[in-house]
């Protein structure tokens, strides 16, 4: 069956989302103003770092005026906003260089982490799940099951931890963190790709539950629909039956899922990252947050915002190609 | 993110899954990175990270940095030598004028020539306000500086400051490259460019910072052509990495360092340092304010039990900023472990004990709290000794964990455990220490000391150099301590380091409390020579 796509109706739920979006994008970066404040974290301490436990006050008053960090909420923020829509995102004061370029050179590395992770979590989840949902009750399916549901519960970076123990640590087989070997600098393809194996996997691995669970519930009702029963009575080959039949409508609902698991791939990879001291945005991320480093934090929140809500459009998107039933938005 | 970018990190996925699938069929032992022959490289872990590798912003104010000069630098003994001087500086007989000739056809990494104008920028920039240099309290005494000729940089002082010379280990900073960026933000604090005998080649933030041997430099081109320092904020990932074999040394605490003793290929480290826990006691304390209680304190706290079971043996008892073995310690400043001594002090002060064994003076209870880091062992581990010591000559101490933001607006009033110390020169801890102006004055003077007797003797301390006059000053300032002790010192810590035997070479320098970059065994790895091949691996 071949369908135009609703080109028209993409396009405006994709300009209504956009208009939404300003909105929440400026409450988000005023409420990281706002919460950075309140906070006990002083960014003169932060960026004095050790030499502030000898600095004399005077110093440190110089540093805070130095810095701006002693201006009024409002204004800092009003500040930021306006330099960071005429492209300046500002420097960061705890990485002492451009936050642009601390983003750069950061961004790249935590994408390959998340996007390789993604696709560790679709391909086994699929898997899984086609193997799980084709004999619901099942001794595959009730291993991996279990397994999944324990594995739901089990936070990211406990997951880092028993991998590094387990990989690293009694088996010697893989790097424990870092992207690369200790002794090197020179960033390799083949030392990339060992040192990503463990955070991808143990990412992918927090991520695939919800994937594999949707599979398999999808592939299981498909199984049990009317074209898949007239399609066995034709007597097609089980292989056809479940790619051609089962599969293509059992993975339907997951395509969805893609979008929505955005958010939590985020939070996910900031404490993998961590665990495994990988390169990424996280690190970042931490830092700027314990040292109130205002433009490096607001740029890293409307980033991560900005993924939430493409994200959120994407699945959209999908559920209304998938379904017509559903359209798109109003 | 555009289209192109995608299909870049797809392609990069495709090829990690390649080599994913390679490197699982390799062997498990490789990831060690085994070696045969004389070793030129060196990786080593470290638990701190710089926050700037910019001379401007405070990096290398201490001198060796690996990647910059100073005019002076230490020797393993502390004591000063020529670095881009020829020679220590000319003062004149007021001690207000310092006069340093420089060494000629010294060259930058980049093969810029050095010059006093380097010198003389990077002192103004360091004076100017507007450079976020939290460090800048420490030049003080520097009014300001000026090239009089081609390779003499002469520096005028407001005040005669004996230890000024010390302050000239600071790290020189090229002109031609740093006067051009924004000294707070610019470029040059992640890629700096030194004299120094190695060249940073990377700084992955948070990991590791990388160097190689910079081959011209003036005082020979060292044998370890790489060095890496790696970031590991964990002892217990340090240490496993060093069995591993990723790593050639690493700091690590006592009980770690203890599991190589069996390790022949191996060598135990041990820098003695000036870094103390002490725990302040504040004047404006009704408790901790009055003189009797804190001479009790100080006879009541067991220092040796601290050493032989906190630090395994690895320190020494403190009593005061100065350690024992100190050419400046005052002798006779020892106090012996005197309970019944400090329970004699208290009586006759008034102060009786109660119904709960704590001791009440006009209806006061000799109880205060005490706060320690958190997440700081052994500071825990101090905190709870000294309160336990304190329970038995009837004071009342709650040990109490905090982090430094909600500690500081404390400190007037409570007891805080807390560290320090650096060696070369003793008015450098004793006068931020002690001197009664600086009372709360960010972390200076903690304890609110205040001490007229004190307050003379580091004035004049600081202001000749001539030797006698000076340790006669700091004399002073211990036997004060006797009588009226602001703080209870406990113990100076020594730090170890256990390493690979691979090099001829390494030692270990007299340590302040911070463990800066270039602490630690690796302090003079570019005189290093590899030992010969064969000998080194297990």
């Amino acid at each position: 069956m071949k369908r135009r796509l609703p080109w028209g109706a993409m396009a405006r739920m994709t300009g209504r989302r956009a208009l939404a979006a300003v909105p929440v994008l400026l409450a988000v970066t005023l409420a990281v103003f706002a919460v950075a404040e309140a906070s006990p974290f002083d960014p003169v301490k932060a960026y004095a770092g050790t030499a502030g436990l000898t600095a004399s006050q005077e110093n440190l008053d110089q540093l805070r005026a130095n810095l701006g960090v002693d201006r009024p909420l409002l204004t800092r923020w009003w500040e930021w906003l306006t330099s960071a829509l005429t492209g300046d995102l500002g420097d960061s004061a705890v990485m002492r260089r451009p936050v642009a370029e601390v983003i750069g050179e950061r961004l790249g590395w935590s994408v390959l982490l998340a996007v390789t992770a993604f696709l560790v979590a679709i391909a086994l989840g699929t898997l899984l799940g086609v193997l799980a949902g084709r004999r619901r009750g099942g001794l595959v399916d009730r291993a991996v099951s279990s397994a999944a549901y324990t594995l739901e519960a089990a936070p990211a970076f406990w997951l880092g931890l028993l991998a590094i123990w387990f990989f690293a640590l009694k088996l010697g087989a893989l790097p424990a963190g870092g992207l690369t070997d200790t002794g090197s600098d020179t960033v390799t393809a083949d030392q990339v790709a060992r040192h990503l194996v463990l955070p991808a996997l143990v990412l992918g691995v927090s991520q695939l539950p919800w994937f594999f669970l949707y599979v398999r519930q999808g592939v299981g009702d498909a199984l049990d629909e009317d074209p898949v029963r007239g399609a066995r009575a034709r007597g097609l080959r089980e292989r056809t039956v479940l790619t051609g039949h089962a599969l293509r409508s059992g993975m339907l609902p997951m395509l969805t899922l893609v979008g929505s698991r955005v958010p939590e791939l985020i939070t996910g990879a900031l404490l993998v990252e961590t665990v495994f001291s990988w390169p990424g945005i996280a690190a970042a991320t931490v830092q700027a947050a314990t040292s109130v480093d205002f433009p490096l934090l607001a740029a890293l929140t409307v980033l991560a915002t900005a993924a939430v809500l493409l994200g959120n459009l994407l699945s959209d998107l999908l559920y209304g190609l998938a379904d017509p039933r559903v359209g798109f938005d109003g | 993110m555009t289209a192109r970018s995608v299909r870049g990190a797809a392609a990069a996925t495709l090829a990690g899954a390649v080599a994913l699938a390679a490197a699982a069929c390799t062997n498990p032992g490789s990831t060690a990175g085994g070696s045969g022959g004389p070793k030129d490289s060196a990786v080593v872990g470290i638990a701190y990270e710089p926050e700037t590798l910019s001379p401007l912003l405070g990096y290398g104010k201490d001198g060796n940095s690996k990647i910059f000069d100073g005019l002076l630098a230490f020797d393993a003994d502390m004591k000063l030598k020529p670095a881009l001087a020829t020679e220590l500086p000319r003062i004149t007989a007021d001690g207000l004028t310092y006069t340093y000739t420089l060494r000629k056809g010294v060259t930058f990494s980049d093969g810029a020539p050095f010059t006093a104008e380097d010198v003389v920028f990077t002192y103004r920039t360091i004076l100017d306000p507007k450079t976020n240099n939290p460090s800048r309290t420490e030049l003080d005494a520097l009014k300001s500086v000026e090239a009089t000729g081609e390779d003499t940089v002469v520096f005028h002082l407001k005040y005669p400051y004996a230890p000024f010379a010390q302050r000239t280990v600071h790290a020189i900073a090229p002109e031609h490259i740093a006067a051009k960026q924004d000294v707070n933000t610019g470029a040059f604090a992640t890629e700096p460019i030194g004299t120094g005998p190695y060249v940073l080649t990377g700084w992955s933030k948070g990991e590791k910072l990388s160097f190689k041997a910079n081959p011209s430099y003036w005082n020979g081109a060292p044998a370890v052509k790489k060095f890496t320092m790696a970031i590991i904020k964990d002892d217990d990932v340090r240490a496993t990495r060093l069995r591993a074999g990723d790593l050639d040394g690493a700091v690590l605490p006592p009980n770690l360092a203890a599991g190589f003793k069996g390790d022949r290929a191996k060598k135990t480290w041990t820098a003695k340092t000036y870094d103390y826990r002490t725990v302040t006691l504040p004047t404006h304390h009704p408790v901790t304010g009055d003189t009797a209680v804190r001479r009790a304190l100080d006879l009541a706290v067991d220092r040796q039990t601290m050493v032989d079971k906190i630090l395994e043996g690895a320190g020494k008892p403190a009593y005061g900023p100065v350690p024992t073995d100190s050419p400046w310690f005052a002798k006779g400043t020892e106090r012996r472990h005197d309970l019944s001594g400090a329970q004699k002090i208290l009586d006759e002060a008034g102060w009786k004990p109660g119904p709960d064994g704590v001791r009440v003076r006009n209806g006061v209870r000799a109880a205060f709290p005490l706060w320690y880091l958190s997440g700081d062992k052994l500071r825990q581990d101090h905190a709870l000794a000294y309160a336990s010591d304190a329970k038995k000559a009837g004071i009342d101490i709650t040990a109490q964990a905090g982090t430094w933001e909600v500690i500081e607006p404390r400190m007037k009033t409570d007891a805080v455990l807390a560290g320090g110390g650096s060696p070369g020169d003793p008015d450098f801890d004793q006068y931020l220490l002690l001197r009664s102006t600086l009372a709360g004055d960010g972390f200076n003077n903690m304890a609110w000391y205040d001490n007229k007797t004190v307050d003379r003797a580091l004035d004049d301390g600081r202001r000749t150099d001539d030797l006698t006059e000076r340790r006669a000053a700091y004399g002073t300032v211990q036997r004060e301590l006797v009588k009226n002790p602001g703080y209870t010192f406990l113990t100076h810590i020594d730090h170890l380091y256990v390493m690979n035997d691979a090099w001829d070479g390494p030692g270990t320098q007299t340590e302040p409390h911070d463990h800066g970059l270039a602490s630690g065994p690796w302090w003079n790895v570019e005189s290093w020579k590899p030992k010969q091949a064969g000998a080194t691996q297990k």
